[in-house]
């Protein structure tokens, strides 16, 4: 187990593209850290860095305090979850595990009682003799972080392990993997393109956009302090709401009428002394509410009267839809999202489609005016220019995901406060 | 798949014809040489008089059994490193990227096309300067030439077929590239690798044209080369039924070469490697 530290790594592939652009990562030993973002963003490129099966073009990779630049990928002692598993379709699943601990010339009874030791911990016990063909995807993707966890590596790296199963048996798997890491307390850097994953499996969690890390953080802190619109767009399901809007004096215009922030979140927006400022306006679907159900938070909020076109019923929340009178927001941010999200425009002929995530108790129906209340304590605004949050106290804006980057943010997993995490998380909108 | 009894009967059919017309030929060697000279020119497709003399006869014979040896021999030195190098070969093709790496595709595959004949003049007045004419050498080397781009070409498109993972993986398990090339990619690859050793062997033991040219005694005759030399029991007779035994002699090795592997000569080894 070690500490890996990323220190001003780039990656430059032959043909001049730029993968990987000056990331700088701190990973604490038995940390748990999640690579998130969009395909292309770099974060595969990242991990094949640290695996060794990339060069490094800049920058250094210390693993447990060494620099591991020129290493070869069997000297640096980590262990890697391919996506496609990558299991060896010839060997038995014993034979598959066993195979690092025989090139390390490991005697057969230390090789017989860890590979024992790993079917039964990965329940696979009843399997070791038969071939990969043989087992459900399941079962290979369970064999794969076996074939890693029999010889306690360094670390684990494991990239989009669970983007090959079906959707029942990746909820299974993903608290699987968080357990698994929990017990054997190992560094793990896991890449994965699902927030919902981000979210409910790391200690911190960083988001990639081009090759740059945007924000690196506790999943609560990248949920609720964003630190630009590709990362509130990015972290959220259903993804946070974008309005157009401009800054006049003490209220925000945008077409949900007019907001009066509270001061707390007006004081980057004021000092910036933006008059008639354009910006972007963001709200997650569960700060709006039904105005009937607010009781006396009423007057912290903003009501705004609209017709629900559709009504999603969850049980225990309502997802309302309703349309307002707008441009979309636009911005370089967020059009890199909807092109990840496969294009799907969210804008209608008449406006803007807005979420909202009502309690259950509400009495909204579809195709009837309700009032939503917002809660203007939990609104973001944005620069459309740069993206940055406006509304959060980043210290000093661009530097925000360097600070961060640093490891005063990690715990180490055996603290209190880790193992709280472990517990399933009921992340708003985390399994929406 | 569902078949109506009009497509298996012409399917059966077509399966008949193609094996008939195969197997005839075969089954009138094997007829010829168990014939007595006597009765070689009845025009009888089933021997009436059977007799292993025309076996018995060849292997009496130094012509044959030298050449018998030297066939064995020389077939399976040059399959071993037709394959060997061409795995060697095909893998880096499959796999790196280099400069010149379609020119030496393309020449590889210039050379297959070449015709043999056309060498054969300037080998045989080479060689004899080299002083490697008539001997093994001299025919393991231009059997080479021709096996080598051969299994260069097959042997590429299955390496080509395994997915790179598989090499990431071993190489992160802690194995050298030699290691993994050897315990993960090679038995793998061994449908390719036997097929391969199949066509090259079958080249190298069918070859006529330089073994009867590059060669002058037993050092080097191959059997089919020695075929030609054959002669009768006295000069008025025909060694027909005698060709027909060493004939049928040499197609045996092949039958049982292509009867152990075919095993091994099946698709869908590398099922479950990755999530297809």
């Amino acid at each position: 187990m070690a500490e890996i530290v990323l220190d001003h790594v780039s990656k430059r592939f032959p043909d001049g593209a730029l993968a990987v652009d000056d990331v700088n990562l701190t990973i604490a030993d038995g940390e748990f850290v999640i690579l998130v973002g969009p395909s292309g963003c770099g974060k595969s490129t990242t991990l094949n860095m640290i695996a060794g099966l990339e060069d490094i073009s800049d920058g250094e990779l210390r693993i447990g305090g060494e620099v591991a630049n020129q290493k070869s990928p069997r000297d640096r002692d980590i262990g890697m979850v391919f996506q496609n598993y990558a299991l060896y379709p010839h060997m038995t699943v014993r034979e598959n595990m066993a195979f690092s601990l025989k090139l390390s010339k490991a005697d057969q009874s230390t090789v017989d009682e860890r590979v024992n030791w790993a079917a039964g911990i990965l329940d696979l016990t009843g399997h070791l003799d038969r071939k990969p063909g043989q087992l459900s995807g399941g079962q290979r993707q369970r064999v794969a972080m076996g074939r890693v966890i029999v010889r306690t590596p360094n670390a684990f790296l494991m990239d989009e392990p669970l983007s090959n199963l079906d959707a029942k048996l990746r909820v299974q798997m993903r608290t699987e993997v968080s357990r698994l890491q929990k017990r054997l307390k190992t560094t793990t850097v896991y890449v994965t393109h699902d927030q919902v994953e981000a979210m409910t499996l790391g200690d911190r969690v960083a988001v990639m956009r081009g090759g740059v890390i945007q924000q690196v953080g506790p999943p609560e802190e990248l949920y609720d302090r964003p630190a630009n619109l590709f990362v509130a767009g990015f972290i959220g399901s259903p993804a946070m709401n974008f309005l157009p809007a401009t800054v006049e004096g003490d209220v925000l215009r945008s077409p949900l009428g007019e907001l009066r922030l509270p001061q707390e979140r007006r004081r980057r927006l004021q000092s910036d002394g933006g008059g008639g400022r354009a910006v972007i306006i963001g709200i997650r679907p569960e700060h709006f509410e039904d105005a009937a159900l607010v009781g006396d938070k009423r007057d912290q909020g903003a009501v705004v009267t609209a017709n629900v076109d559709l009504l999603e019923s969850l049980g225990s929340d309502k997802y309302a839809y309703f349309t307002v009178q707008s441009e979309r927001a636009s911005a370089q941010h967020l059009e890199e999202l909807a092109q990840d999200a496969g294009g799907i425009e969210m804008t209608t002929e008449e406006g803007v489609q807005v979420t909202a995530r009502l309690d259950s108790a509400s009495k909204a129906r579809e195709d009837e005016e309700l009032e939503f209340w917002l809660d203007l304590r939990r609104v973001h605004v944005f620069d459309p220019e740069s993206g940055e949050n406006l509304t959060v106290d980043t210290k000093e804006g661009g530097d925000e995901a360097q600070r961060q980057a640093e490891p005063e943010a990690s715990r180490p997993a055996d603290t209190p406060a880790a193992d709280e995490r472990a517990e399933p998380r009921t992340e708003p909108g985390a399994d929406g | 798949m569902n078949t109506t009894p009009r497509q298996r009967i012409g399917w059966g059919s077509a399966n008949v014809i193609v094996v008939l017309i195969a197997a005839i030929p075969v089954l009138w060697l094997v007829s010829l040489s168990f014939k007595d000279p006597s009765t070689i020119t009845d025009g009888s497709y089933y021997p009436h008089k059977w007799t292993w003399d025309n076996y018995s006869g060849i292997f009496d014979q130094p012509l044959f059994t030298h050449a018998l040896v030297n066939s064995i021999a020389i077939a399976l030195i040059s399959t071993f490193f037709g394959v060997v190098l061409g795995a060697m070969a095909a893998y880096a093709i499959a796999r790196l990227n280099f400069p010149g790496k379609r020119l030496l595709v393309a020449s590889a595959l210039l050379i297959a096309m070449f015709p043999p004949i056309s060498l054969v003049n300037p080998m045989f007045n080479l060689w004899r300067t080299l002083g490697i004419f008539d001997t093994w050498v001299g025919l393991i080397i231009p059997y080479m030439t021709f096996s080598l781009p051969l299994s260069i070409y097959t042997l590429s498109a299955f390496f080509r077929e395994i997915p790179w993972e598989l090499e990431r993986a071993a190489a992160l398990d802690g194995a050298t590239p030699l290691q993994a090339f050897r315990r993960v990619i090679i038995p793998l690859a061994a449908p390719g690798v036997f097929t391969t050793a199949i066509l090259v062997f079958l080249y190298c033991w069918n070859d006529f044209v330089f073994a009867i040219s590059l060669t002058s005694t037993n050092n080097a005759r191959t059997v089919p080369a020695a075929l030609a030399f054959f002669t009768g029991a006295s000069q008025f007779e025909q060694p027909t039924g005698s060709i027909a035994a060493a004939a049928v002699v040499i197609t045996i090795p092949v039958v049982i070469v292509v009867l152990l592997f075919q095993r091994r000569i099946v698709a869908g080894l590398t099922a479950g490697a990755v999530k297809g």
